[in-house]
């Protein structure tokens, strides 16, 4: 695949920004537009990106693990922050349980984060899982 | 009790994991399970007979009125003690007749399981735990036919076994929840007690209707037979243990349980003679077109299963008495039949009867087996067969209606049957031993043990009525809601009306013995009927059915994307277009519009710009960007009218689609064939028509008055309850966080499909393979 070299250059200084911008909608999705699941197409959009200019063996080199292995991780840790008022609380599966006081940068803490972040996960996973799949079959 | 219910389950567990070692020498070991589940369940038989039923109940599901209820009463145990007892005699048997096999432990783990399942079935009350039991013993049951599943044939029949018994199953669910819904309960126990408002509810009928096809889908009452001679496909103790003496009575036993709540009326009764009648003369005249050893038992089995729904229709005292010890009778003699059976096959290979004789030479406590079974069968005193016939003909006699007819129907099936035990049970052990069979070797004790006990207790029974009058066949009448105080078992009733028939019958059918001999010419002449037998029109029904549904399906999904989008298109038009049509009220209002800004005139024409081009367009790639266009400034609507998250998402998604299209338009040619003028034409009015309804819609929701309730309850609760202050976020991740989790699992499932879907590359031989097919 013939790239320019300006859009190579500029892919390896996007996708960390736009890593951090995706975690960036993901945390503040509880108070203003956002969250987990533009988050992780943002970051999905990113790896894509870099593959695009890359080659995709590149890209999947820099990820280490398989795309996939996130789909697992991420539902597990949206199942689990469900679970969570079930086992330390004695709530109803999915009640929100949140810190008394702020933390910094991120405000108030709650299980919804994980939950959110868990989403992120999933989205990542299915969006790279499909995109390089299918582009390597193509 | 529960635990005696579950031992066969968890035996069947156990061999899971500890299969080997009953592969071996410890098969034997096996048996202990039966057997001592024989000895608990004979420890009831004091109680019951004293009139006592016990009822034990552990809860399930208490919400839904469904909980683990049993019953042992006379009729419960009766089956218990003819499943446990014949089960462990079975399970003796098989370590002989299977010995060495590959698949020894997976078998004893089948029939574990069925013994638990049938034992569960007789001994419920609850009919949601009757109905779990019933399709158990079908689903062990289909195991069990199609245990040589490298035989096509065999796997075929568990199939039309499963098929058959298996609706017959959710006869019996729909029944259930029937009955459930006239009584409010699923107790049997308490339905006993509102019989009169059961009999005159307006479902009685469909109710008895539910009822019949799952006993007559069970008992292999006709037209529902077939599946019983192809189940003979089994291994022979799974032919002695389910398909003649337990499971197959199943059907009767659930007749016999609803007698006291359904019977009484001319429906229960007439239906039940009907169909009774009919099946037991029709497959005891089939027996005389058999060669197969097994053929023969099976259709004989069919006729005495027919016997039993006959008495049970008759509706008397008399009757219930002549069906409980007819339920022995033939527990006991057809147990011994294919027992024996099993031994001649397992001996010298063959079940043809036309080649069998003389056996006796070789196996004389085989032949000894035989010989009582074929007299039991025959209804000759002294066994127990002859007071079962006796009380049969006499419940017959004093029938309220058409005695002469259904007289004349039992004594011909009696006749017929005494043929057939006699062909099965003394044919093989008389006359010359053929040369061929002279070196065939003798079976061992354990082979020939079960079948000599249970012919000898056929003698005795018969000896010795009293041994089994007041302890088991008492408390299966009182069961079954008539009175018990004037019986008396005897075998000799005097010379009457009924001993005449008797001797008519034996004669009668001594002499059909010696005159017509069981040839492959009559198996033929009989074939030559096949193509209007029941079976043959349940198959060609299938048939039909399968090639609607290849019609239905290739119709439909064709393999061409456009036709489904076109599909789903032109069916939402349809449906959603009549109901609009005449019935939009929406006034567009031009002076309540806001001042159009120069942003909008300028994403308006891009828009349409982008849809221009995508349709005008003579390549693939560029009709995808000129798509991804369109969105983009579908996006940016959202984002003037303030909806910036769903801006985002689409924003994203729009970027990503188009990404894949490239992907798999990539490496695709350029357009090779456009589709022609009409069809543009035809899909280009289609797209349009639609775009009209949707706006339509569109305008249509905004003119009508809208609940505000929930999207107010979101906006005041998100920050309070759950700390958001993004309203939209808040939804997904806590108000409807259970959707969210749900519609993650399902995008994971997508991707793992696409992932198998891609990386499974089949290989030429097996694509062309699956193509064949």
């Amino acid at each position: 695949m013939r790239t320019t070299i300006i859009l190579k250059t500029a892919s390896n200084y996007l996708l960390p920004v736009l890593l951090v911008f995706s975690v960036f909608i993901l945390l503040r999705g509880h108070y203003l537009p956002g969250g987990g699941f533009v988050g992780g197409l943002i970051a999905a959009i990113a790896f894509i990106l870099h593959a695009f200019a890359n080659g995709l063996p590149n890209t999947k080199e820099l990820l280490v693990i398989h795309p996939g292995f996130l789909i697992p991780v991420g539902l597990s840790i949206s199942f689990l922050s469900g679970l969570a008022p079930v086992l330390f609380t004695d709530m109803p599966f999915m009640t929100g349980l949140w810190s008394h006081d702020p933390v910094a940068i991120l405000g108030y803490v709650g299980s919804a984060l994980f939950f959110d972040i868990g989403v992120y996960l999933v989205v990542v996973g299915v969006t790279l899982t499909i995109i390089f799949t299918i582009s390597e079959s193509a | 009790m529960l635990t005696a219910i579950l031992t066969g389950f968890l035996f069947s567990i156990f061999l899971v994991f500890a299969g080997k070692l009953f592969k071996g020498k410890l098969s034997l070991l096996a048996s202990f399970v039966p057997l001592s589940l024989f000895v608990y369940f004979s420890q009831f038989i004091i109680p019951v007979s004293n009139g006592e039923v016990i009822l034990k109940s552990y809860e399930w599901i208490p919400s839904f009125g469904v909980d683990l209820g049993f019953k042992l009463d006379g009729l419960a145990l009766l089956f218990t003690l003819l499943i446990t007892g014949i089960g462990f005699l079975v399970f003796f048997y098989t370590s002989s007749y299977l010995k060495g096999h590959q698949y020894l432990d997976r078998f004893y783990g089948y029939l574990a399981s069925f013994m638990a399942a049938m034992l569960g079935l007789v001994l419920s009350d609850n009919m949601i735990t009757l109905f779990v039991f019933w399709e158990l013993t079908s689903i062990s049951s289909f195991f069990l036919i199609g245990f040589n599943n490298t035989n096509p044939a065999s796997r075929a029949s568990a199939l039309t076994a499963l098929g058959i018994t298996g609706i017959g199953g959710l006869f019996l669910l729909a029944g259930a929840l029937l009955l459930n819904n006239m009584t409010g309960t699923y107790a049997i126990s308490e339905m006993l007690n509102m019989r009169e408002s059961i009999i005159g509810n307006e479902y009685y009928f469909l109710a008895v209707l539910l009822i019949f096809g799952a006993a007559f889908t069970k008992s292999a009452q006709f037209p529902f037979h077939f599946w019983l001679p192809g189940a003979m496909k089994a291994p022979t103790p799974v032919s002695t243990y389910l398909h003649s003496a337990t499971m197959v009575k199943a059907g009767v036993y659930l007749l016999m349980r609803f007698t006291p709540v359904l019977g009484g009326e001319d429906l229960w009764n007439i239906s039940l003679i009907a169909v009774g009648g009919v099946t037991m003369l029709y497959s005891a005249v089939h027996t005389l077109f058999r060669t197969d050893l097994k053929g023969i038992l099976a259709y004989s089995t069919i006729s005495a299963l027919g016997i039993l729904v006959f008495l049970t229709g008759l509706g008397t005292q008399e009757a219930f008495l002549a069906a409980a010890v007819f339920i022995i009778v033939h527990a006991l003699y057809k147990a011994t039949l294919f027992l024996v059976t099993g031994i001649i096959d397992h001996q010298t290979h063959t079940r043809d009867v036309t080649k069998l004789a003389g056996l006796n030479k070789i196996m004389l406590p085989v032949g000894i087996a035989g010989i009582l079974a074929a007299i039991s069968s025959a209804g000759i005193p002294p066994t127990i067969g002859f007071l079962g016939k006796e009380l049969t003909y006499e419940a017959t006699l004093h029938s309220e209606t058409l005695v002469i007819i259904l007289i004349i129907a039992i004594v011909l099936t009696k006749i017929l049957l005494l043929y057939a035990g006699f062909v099965a049970g003394i044919k093989p052990f008389t006359g010359k031993l053929p040369d061929e069979y002279a070196n065939v070797r003798k079976p061992g004790f354990i082979l020939w043990f079960p079948p000599v006990l249970l012919a000898f207790l056929g003698v005795i029974f018969g000896v010795a009525p009293f041994l089994i009058e007041s302890s088991i066949i008492k408390p299966v009448v009182a069961a079954m809601g008539a009175d018990i105080s004037d019986i008396h078992l005897a075998l000799w009733h005097g010379f009457n009306l009924v001993f005449i028939f008797s001797l008519i019958t034996i004669a009668t059918g001594i002499a059909i013995y010696f005159f017509i001999k069981p040839s492959a010419k009559l198996e033929a002449r009989a074939a030559r009927f096949d193509s209007i037998s029941p079976e043959t029109i349940l198959r060609n029904f299938n048939k039909l059915f399968v090639d609607i549904s290849y019609f239905w399906t290739g119709f439909f999904q064709n393999g061409y994307l456009r036709n489904y989008i076109s599909i789903i298109i032109l069916f939402l038009v349809v449906l959603v277009g009549y109901i609009l049509i005449g019935n939009t009220n929406f006034v567009i209002d031009y002076h309540s519009f806001s001042k159009l800004t120069i942003y909008e005139i300028i994403i308006t024409l891009i828009l349409i710009g982008g849809i221009f081009y995508t349709v005008f367009t003579q390549s693939r790639l560029s009709a995808v960007v000129g798509m991804g266009v369109v969105g983009l400034a579908i996006c940016l609507i959202f984002v003037i009218y303030s909806a910036p998250d769903l801006a985002m998402t689409q924003f994203s998604i729009d970027t990503l689609t188009v990404i894949l299209f490239v992907l798999v338009l990539y490496k695709l040619p350029k357009y090779l064939k456009l589709s022609d003028y009409k069809t543009r034409i035809r899909d280009g009015i289609l797209s349009a028509i639609f775009g009209t309804l949707i706006t339509t819609l569109a305008l249509e929701v905004l003119s009508e008055p809208v609940n505000k309730d929930i999207s107010e309850f979101y906006a005041q609760n998100a920050y309070l309850e759950a700390h958001g202050k993004n309203v939209v976020n808040v939804i997904l991740v806590d108000f409807r966080g259970a959707d969210t989790l749900i519609e993650i699992s399902v995008l994971s499932i997508a991707a793992v499909g696409v992932f198998g879907l891609m990386k499974l590359r089949l290989k030429m031989a097996d694509r062309k393979r699956y193509q064949d097919k």
